[in-house]
């Protein structure tokens, strides 16, 4: 935890799914975890071990079965402002609106004056590169613009926190690590607190300042927590990078393989 | 994408505009192969679509059949959009009305016409109701459906993003089901067409329907080649409207439009 006191904690929480068949899916179980309220936390873990639902349950989407989910001291009840989600299909923007106005929707919806929302809304299109595309549609830009997008959108309207849910994981192999990099950059400006789940370990050790390597599902929970002590400038080619991520995979090999069991 | 909107443009109303002479070649062309008097040249109907504009008959009837499509049309869309955004977001309230809407929806209009002229007379309201009911079952199946197909993903950003259920309403779930909207009111235009047809041929003495049938009546060939026409190019006419907007609702590079 770096020292500091518990922004995000998970109390002893567990998910299960009530399914159609009547056999109940337990996705997490007995999960407990703590993030700092300016760490860059990063959930690792093979396909199906309940990453997701661990991320919807801290967004509000879901409410865990067992357990509490604390932001802040307050146990979370339903979606909030303060907890901004990044999602990974471009699903979630808006086609019908420009690139500026899906960035401003947020703020708008608060009933923040026309002329302050575009201006917030042009300052964070340029943090995240789209400076000069405001009056595009998403459906007129690159996967990873209308990810940029999305980013923008979530910055512009002030959150406490990001949950990030495999954000690139559909780009290709160069505009991921190019995303990886703008997000790096962004993150040491801005120091939110950022739950950021994907699969790919390279990911994490660009990103985070703390991993955690789930088991796999079902009635998965945190296997255990790696500290990333790799400084700002980060390199998959140095070799404390190497050994990391020898350290990650050694933890993550066998949960890997249990999950295509 | 080195081409400009602007040529793009020009290239679409071409092409429409040579399939229109096609269109005309080859009913020229059935015209000469098969001489009838029974089939007018298209010089013929429209020189008597020419004189029936001069005498004001055909904006006559053309304007009455327009006016009531337009205000059944609103009646039914007034009533079928409301109550499919209802049934798309509540699960209770599709079931509670699929029974009416699954039921009526196989009851055509034009076997309606007899009830509609029993309950209205043969005057505008009969009309009215006619194109509003053959209208308002496709909206409401074609607006449930396009609140139904919503990415969960759309809602659960709104939310995250500080809208409340009514904002969500009104600037998610509405703009999204546009497109789905747009595309029930683009069929059910094109049924309200059929309606009033047949409900002005057996019971309404104005409007293109009873133009049609006063041509078969007095054998006006040409007469009952114009109201053809003139339906055929209103109709094309309306269904480009709804395709213009169906593009400004994000439809603009699905297959819809």
């Amino acid at each position: 935890m770096n020292g500091s006191t518990a922004f995000v904690s998970f109390e002893n929480v567990t998910k299960t799914f009530k399914a159609i068949s009547g056999v109940d899916y337990e996705a997490v179980r007995d999960l407990s975890l703590d993030i700092g309220e300016h760490e860059f936390f990063c959930l690792l873990g093979p396909t199906g071990c309940g990453k997701t639902t661990v991320l919807n349950m801290l967004a509000g989407f879901e409410e865990p079965s067992v357990g509490t989910i604390k932001v802040a001291g307050a146990r979370v009840k339903g979606t909030g402002p303060e907890r901004a989600v990044v999602f990974q299909s471009h699903d979630s923007l808006y086609p019908w609106l420009t690139a500026i106005e899906n960035v401003e929707f947020g703020l708008r919806m608060k009933g923040v004056p026309k002329a302050e929302r575009r201006e917030r809304a042009v300052r964070y299109l340029k943090l995240v590169g789209l400076g000069g595309q405001e009056n595009k549609h998403p459906n007129e830009l690159s996967g990873g613009m209308k990810q940029r997008i999305q980013i923008a959108r979530v910055l512009a309207n002030n959150p406490k926190m990001l949950l990030m849910d495999e954000p690139f994981a559909a780009l290709d192999a160069q505009t991921r690590v190019l995303m990886q990099q703008e997000l790096r950059r962004i993150w040491l400006r801005e120091k939110l607190c950022v739950l950021f789940i994907t699969h790919d370990i390279d990911e994490a050790l660009t990103l985070a300042t703390r991993i955690g390597v789930m088991r796999a599902g079902p009635a998965s929970a945190v296997k255990g927590v790696i500290d990333v002590n790799l400084g700002e400038q980060r390199d998959r080619t140095q070799q404390d990078f190497v050994d990391h991520y020898r350290r990650v995979y050694e933890m993550i090999k066998e949960e890997v393989l249990r999950a295509h069991e | 994408m080195t081409r400009s909107f602007g040529s793009e443009r020009l290239r679409e109303y071409g092409t429409y505009a040579l399939g229109f002479a096609g269109l005309f070649g080859v009913w020229h062309a059935m015209t000469v192969l098969f001489p009838s008097v029974l089939f007018p040249t298209p010089t013929a109907v429209v020189a008597k679509a020419v004189e029936l504009a001069r005498t004001g008959v055909l904006w006559e009837n053309l304007g009455v059949s327009l006016g009531r499509i337009f205000a059944g049309f609103l009646v039914g869309v007034g009533i079928g959009v409301p109550v499919g955004l209802v049934m798309g977001n509540f699960r209770f309230m599709r079931r509670l009305l699929e029974p009416f809407t699954e039921f009526l929806r196989f009851i055509p209009s034009v076997a309606m016409i007899t009830v509609a002229v029993i309950w209205f007379g043969i005057g505008e309201s009969s009309k009215v109701f006619l194109i509003a009911y053959t209208t308002v079952f496709i909206v409401i199946i074609a607006t449930a459906a396009g609140v139904m197909s919503i990415h969960v993903d759309k809602i659960r950003a709104a939310r995250t993003l500080g809208a409340s259920p009514a904002q969500l309403f009104l600037f998610v779930s509405l703009p999204a089901a546009m497109p789905g909207i747009l595309t029930g009111l683009r069929v059910a235009m094109g049924n309200s067409f059929t309606t009033i047809v047949a409900a002005e041929m057996v019971a309404a003495d104005s409007g293109l329907g009873t133009m049609l049938w006063h041509g078969r009546l007095f054998m006006l060939i040409d007469q009952i080649f114009v109201s053809l026409l003139v339906l055929g190019i209103v109709g094309f006419s309306a269904d480009r409207l709804f395709r213009v907007a169906i593009r400004y609702f994000g439809g603009k590079y699905s297959a819809i439009a």
